[in-house]
């Protein structure tokens, strides 16, 4: 058990004491001050799936960072340049991280899983000075045919083998400074992080993010669910997302607790971690929550009849027990392999990103297991809505953080309306866009482009989406623009993709789909070579982005004076004159 | 003395591949070839993708980490990739 005082009244009492964070300036300052002060906790466990590979003390992290810190300013990146850092969750990420916060630099996050023509196109909008990369994924850059583009001066390659050809970049182990780094301290209000929400070709969305609104959405937070020494989080989700950035780095970080990465999202290796390294804290998708699920009712159904009818009546016994409010050792007493199984010490899984269903949901509380359902995005900073548990609700996505504020706005009869957001985490701005920041955040209010309603207990609850987007299980936002490239060049007049839920609104979370809207050359049938072709380049995309089927629409598309397509009339148009069932299906 | 390796060729990875997805995913066997995009063919996520690789390790005794799956749908480029690790 921990030995902290501070941390036993916040756990025994209820009372969430908010950790002030508001003497600090920016999160350099934060995080320096949270290596001073838990030198000898341990801050990072990575492992490789079930090796251990390192583990390092706040001090050890520091001693790691600092000299990365001194070779950035030698190199010459000054307060303001921007360093990009495409890699897997690792100890590397968080040291190099710190060491371009520390030198007052903006960090660009850019996602792995992103081809390397999208990492090019934005390195090249961010404008990044310097890119951190893993070996890997700087192969495929290297070898991709849009290399010519890359933009950055200096590129640094972690774990490259001995006797590779790095193409002019430095190894990332080697590039060390020797005397002290001078901090950079930034203001509130300045730019830390570039964070973009969605892909990339077209216009790509670099959400700007300020120290205070890291240092906000932080303080909310853990004020919901606190950080200490000893704590342990499982970051799986990618630190480049704004989840992991808060939960699995900056809040643990402030808090001096325990971050573990593994190198692997494989299901099998994230149950060994949990009882390996007795996990308090995870995030999830809702795929992989499901993932976890079925697994638990594989386990159950092998169990003998006698024995199923045991864990039954103690499942009933305690979700009675939990009505009000999680009574996490009580959970573990009664059912006590189910918890060994998750190692004894988890006291809460944080899922977001998607819907999730509120059986899931339901399922994992009942056993002791609370899971606690967030709603947010990266124009806020991260979380808007988290459940607090008090009582558990599977049916919502929890009520407005401290200092959040949430209105609905043109609610229907029913109360469903657009839910729109003001809060100090919100983003300052879309980078080099104001067409778009203008559009988004309206009167200090961030339009969310998510439809809900507010339930008399001050819940949020969610019912699709005003905008022309589409999300996956695994969290992944689609925007429908990005797809059209795909069927570019086809013989019909016009085309363009649509969220289906954007032309007939379905007010629900799931069963979302694109589909392609076609307008024919006159006089020309629906020739099948077209749908042939149609269906080929559909499965040339990776399966989330492909479309579900195609509409035919014979009239021209409305377009503004510069020729873009006018998609929310368009929109109008088709469900005013076609039904859904006019989609073919591909 | 000379020693032989018995190595095997793309070919027959590929082939051992499709074999696995088509029992692990119970997809008949004729359905599936070599450009056949396994998330579609399969009707798989991104996770049971990485369940597919556990079963591809364990038969061909290689570790294959996740990222092997980066920009990798379909089975000929994967058995590439696991070619190149025998």
């Amino acid at each position: 058990m921990h030995s902290d005082a501070f941390a036993v009244s916040v756990c025994l009492w209820g009372e969430p004491v908010m950790l002030d964070l508001r003497q600090y300036n920016c999160l350099g300052e934060a995080l320096r001050a949270a290596l001073e002060r838990w030198p000898e906790e341990i801050c990072l466990i990575e492992a490789d799936r079930d090796r251990e590979k390192t583990r390092l003390t706040y001090r050890q992290f520091k001693e790691a960072a600092l000299p990365v810190a001194r070779a950035l300013q030698d190199s010459g990146f000054r307060c303001g340049s921007r360093a990009s850092i495409i890699m897997t969750n690792q100890s590397k990420w968080l040291i190099s991280a710190y060491a371009v916060f520390f030198c007052g630099g903006v960090l660009v996050p850019l996602d792995y899983k992103l081809s390397p023509g999208e990492q090019l196109a934005l390195l090249a909008h961010s404008k990044s000075d310097l890119l951190i990369v893993e070996y890997h994924l700087w192969q495929a850059i290297t070898s991709s045919p849009e290399l010519p583009a890359l933009s950055v001066r200096t590129a640094l390659i972690t774990e490259a083998p001995a006797k590779a050809d790095l193409a002019g970049a430095k190894r990332w182990e080697e590039f060390r400074g020797t005397d002290e780094p001078s901090f950079v301290l930034r203001k509130r209000s300045d730019p830390a992080c570039i964070v973009y929400s969605s892909g990339t070709t077209g216009r790509p969305k670099g959400c700007v993010l300020t120290h205070e609104n890291y240092l906000e959405q932080c303080m909310a937070l853990t004020s919901l669910y606190p950080f200490w020494p000893g704590v342990r989080y499982l970051s799986i989700l990618p630190t480049n997302h704004a989840i992991d950035f808060m939960v699995g780095f900056i809040g643990p970080f402030v808090c001096g607790a325990t971050v573990v990465h593994l190198r692997t999202l494989r299901p099998d290796y994230i149950r060994d971690a949990f009882v390996r390294y007795k996990i308090t804290y995870m995030t999830l998708v809702p795929a992989i929550l499901k993932a976890l699920e079925q697994n638990l009712h594989g386990r159950f159904a092998q169990l003998p009849a006698g024995r199923r009818k045991i864990l039954n009546a103690l499942i009933t016994l305690n979700r009675a027990l939990t009505r009000s409010r999680p009574r996490v050792r009580l959970s573990r007493t009664l059912l006590k392999q189910v918890h060994a199984a998750f190692g004894g010490e988890l006291r809460t899984l944080f899922v977001g990103g998607a819907f999730t269903e509120p059986a899931t949901l339901q399922f994992f509380y009942d056993l002791g297991i609370p899971v606690a359902n967030a709603y947010g995005c990266t124009e806020a900073g991260t979380a808007i809505t988290v459940n607090d548990l008090r009582p558990f609700r599977a049916d919502t996505v929890g009520k407005p953080l401290a200092g959040v504020e949430v209105k609905i706005l043109n609610p229907g009869p029913d109360e469903i309306g657009h839910v729109v957001v003001r809060s100090k985490t919100v983003m300052s701005h879309y980078l080099d866009d104001p067409e778009m920041t203008a559009e988004t955040i309206v009167g200090g209010w961030l339009m969310t482009g998510d439809l809900g309603r507010i339930d008399a207990a001050g819940h949020l609850q969610l019912f699709g989406r005003v905008k022309n987007m589409v999300v996956t299980e695994e969290g992944k936002n689609v925007y429908p623009e990005e797809i059209e490239a795909t069927f570019e060049g086809l013989p019909v007049k016009e085309g363009c993709v649509f969220a289906a839920n954007y032309i007939w609104p379905a007010r629900e979370m799931t069963g979302e789909q694109l589909v392609l809207v076609l307008h024919r050359v006159s006089g020309k049938p629906m020739d099948p070579d077209l749908v042939t072709e149609i269906s080929l380049r559909n499965r040339k995309l990776l399966n989330y982005k492909r479309v579900s089927g195609y509409v035919v629409w014979d009239e021209d598309f409305p377009r503004t004076a510069s020729l873009k397509i006018k998609r929310m009339e368009l929109a109008a148009k088709l469900r005013e004159k076609l039904a859904r069932d006019a989609v073919v299906p591909l | 003395m000379a020693r032989y390796v018995l190595m095997k060729t793309i070919e027959q990875t590929t082939d051992e591949i499709l074999e696995l997805a088509a029992t692990h995913f119970q997809v008949p066997r004729e359905q599936l070839n070599a450009s056949d995009d396994f998330f579609g063919k399969l009707g798989i996520n991104s996770l049971q993708a990485l369940d597919l690789l556990t079963r591809l390790e364990q038969h061909f005794q290689i570790e294959l980490p996740d990222y092997e799956l980066q920009g990798v749908s379909d089975f000929r480029t994967l058995a590439e990739r696991i070619q190149s690790r025998l």
